[in-house]
């Protein structure tokens, strides 16, 4: 006999309130009367904030004075008979972005996707602006190739070695277009005239690239068991962490030439690249420090007892572990360094905030500090958020946290 | 080095001579004058209560510790501050931990070829083939590519017994390589270790196992209070030890 299972209780569909859209708002919002006089209140808050903000955005702001000073807030005083060359740059990068992102894990992704959104807005924009259509349409071709490249994945034709030096070219190739070579048609220009976005996202990248590689080093001389080589860190470290940022800038730019011999003189920019690489590589340094402390020191002796050298060790073993435990730390540290970069007024150099107040000194935009600075506050946004975004992408792919 | 020369009417020359050996930590005697001297393919087992200097000694013998009197040579190199020499020691000493540190990041077969490829420079292949092998040995080959927080303790242990014979060395150093692990773990470790030592391996083993030194060990060693106080075959040890100590050692363990 097949013993027979009591007859169940068919399945009823849950009342209404409890699940859904409804069951949402009540759990959430309506949970008890205090609870709804809160939301209600917020929610005319909200509401009538949000009203006022379109108002104004829609009707009072005067964003002309974003669209007419674009290429200024882009690339400041950057001569418009070079800036093919800021194109043609941003086109190779892009290219390679796209290679990269079509086969790359999801941190690589993340930025060729922003890198792509990024300049395709920068085009709407300029289509908008005296820019006009040759530069939005140069900006349209480079997002347009980057996602083309990233979606048919065309990166799986290209060997990855290839890649990566194109990559390696691709820096000293962007520097000799920006900058220029004297007695060739890429004529020189000036670094005094870089500016705006070009500027800050210069300053940026090149702080975020070098003080990390720097970085790490200190935090392993400052573990070394060369006393020489562990006192000099030490104090690099301590010294520039007791210094603000705004005292760095101003040793680069009022005493540095001091020192130097007077027919050396070092680029503004390059002085405040220099400034800025130098002052965050000591904070790498101590943030890379904590993730070397928390090595057992079992992995260490298991390295040692494999013969593996100092170097091997530490390439292998101790900083694959200690850099991806520190890497929330370290992109918390490089979007402070972005922000950071507007300090570079000291040195007289005009980033996309430095615009910003040299545009509203012009009399006809008397006044309009809050199209400009909400421009300014939305392009930094846009930034930050991309540097957030692609550290938790790298966190997922590294798996901090579930070792 | 007169001891090979005094021995070579002996079947098997000394591989490991230690004469002598003195370490502090800080104020602290921890090795109080060690002699030990250990032939190619000999099983040596040391056994003595904690902090008696045991697993400090053997971790001398491949430099993890720096002895402070007295000399070791291994296969005929000293150790001193020479780093070539202990390079070259290191590179014919395998090490098996208590804790296994194997590298977390690395999968079993990453941790296995790391060395052989970044140290002997062998070709990626033929360090994959041969950790296969060597994974096949130790009887996990199917646990290859997962990582260690994926494998049990005393996988986890086999992988680092894997890992260490990668750089084929002449003497293997176990510091109590089963004390970290869950009881019906350790048979499978000591299965290991029993094969290796059948195979002909030289081994020091830091171990209170005693099935296992009655078993394979050719000589074991007591360590009390940093000194070698009585050592013997496995038969002298438990059928008739003669020092106080090791009675009373002996005896605390075994019941």
């Amino acid at each position: 006999m097949t013993p027979s299972t009591a007859p169940a209780a068919p399945d009823l569909p849950p009342p209404i309130g409890i699940v859904g859209p409804i069951g949402w708002l009540r759990q959430n919002l309506f949970s008890s009367p205090a609870s709804s006089l809160v939301t209600l209140v917020m929610g005319a808050v909200l509401a009538l904030v949000a009203f006022e903000l379109g108002r104004w955005a829609f009707s009072e702001a005067r964003w002309g004075v974003v669209t007419a000073n674009f290429r200024l807030f882009l690339i400041g005083q950057y001569p418009m008979e070079a800036a093919w060359r800021l194109w043609l740059s941003l086109f190779v990068v892009s290219t390679l972005a796209g290679l990269s992102a079509g086969t790359a894990g999801g941190t690589i992704r993340t930025l060729a996707t922003w890198l792509a959104a990024g300049q395709a807005l920068l085009a709407g924009l300029a289509f908008l602006s005296e820019l006009g259509p040759v530069v939005s349409g140069a900006l349209l071709v480079n997002a347009v190739v980057l996602w083309v490249a990233f979606f048919l994945k065309l990166g799986r034709f290209v060997p990855r070695p290839a890649l990566t030096w194109a990559w390696l070219l691709s820096i000293p190739v962007s520097a000799v277009l920006l900058a220029g070579v004297g007695g060739t048609p890429l004529e020189p220009v000036s670094t005094n005239l870089w500016g705006g976005l070009l500027l800050t996202f210069l300053l940026a990248l090149v702080g975020i690239l070098l003080s990390f590689p720097f970085g790490v080093l200190l935090a392993l001389g400052r573990r070394s068991s060369l006393p020489a080589v562990r006192l000099l860190s030490t104090a690099y470290i301590e010294l520039i962490r007791a210094v603000p940022l705004v005292t760095v800038l101003f040793m680069a730019s009022i005493m540095l030439p001091l020192f130097l011999p007077g027919e050396i003189r070092i680029d503004r920019v390059l002085r405040a690249m220099g400034g800025i690489t130098l002052f965050s590589a000591a904070y790498v340094a101590e943030n890379v420090r904590g993730g070397l402390q928390a090595i057992p020191s079992g992995q260490i002796e298991a390295a040692q007892a494999l013969g593996l050298s100092t170097y091997r060790m530490n390439r292998h073993i101790v900083l694959p572990q200690a850099l991806r435990s520190v890497i929330p730390a370290n992109v918390g540290l490089f979007i402070s360094l972005l922000k950071d970069t507007t300090l570079v007024y000291i040195l007289g150099l005009l980033e996309i905030l430095g615009i910003g107040r040299a545009v509203l000194a012009q009399s006809q935009w008397f006044g309009a500090q809050m199209e400009v600075y909400a421009f300014v506050a939305a392009v930094f946004f846009v930034l930050c958020y991309t540097m957030s975004q692609a550290s938790y992408r790298l966190e997922e792919a590294l798996g901090v946290g579930q070792r | 080095m007169s001891s090979q020369a005094d021995r070579s009417g002996e079947a098997a020359a000394d591989i490991i001579v230690a004469r002598d050996v003195h370490k502090w930590f800080g104020q602290l005697h921890v090795l109080r004058g060690i002699d030990l001297t250990v032939k190619v393919g000999e099983v040596v087992v040391i056994f003595g209560a904690s902090g008696s200097g045991k697993s400090t000694f053997i971790r001398t013998i491949n430099r993890l510790e720096e002895h402070q009197r007295g000399e070791i040579f291994v296969d005929g190199i000293e150790l001193s501050n020479d780093v070539r020499n202990i390079a070259a020691v290191r590179s014919e000493i395998g090490m098996v931990f208590q804790s296994f540190n194997l590298f977390p990041h690395l999968t079993a077969m990453e941790n296995v070829t790391l060395a052989p490829i970044r140290v002997r420079k062998s070709p990626r292949e033929r360090a994959e083939q041969l950790a296969m092998e060597l994974l096949n040995r130790v009887g996990i080959p199917e646990q290859a590519h997962k990582y260690p927080a994926q494998l049990s303790g005393g996988q986890q242990q086999r992988v680092a017994i894997a890992r260490a014979l990668a750089m084929q060395p002449k003497i293997m150093l176990f510091d109590e390589p089963t004390s970290a692990l869950d009881p019906e773990m350790i048979s499978e470790v000591l299965d290991v270790m029993k094969e290796l030592a059948l195979s002909g391996m030289t081994m020091i083993c830091v171990t209170h196992e005693m099935g296992f030194a009655r078993a394979v060990a050719d000589r074991m060693v007591f360590f009390d209070q940093g000194l070698i106080v009585e050592q013997g075959p496995p038969s002298q040890i438990f059928g008739n030890p003669q020092h106080e100590r090791t009675v009373q050692f002996l005896s605390q363990i075994l019941h």
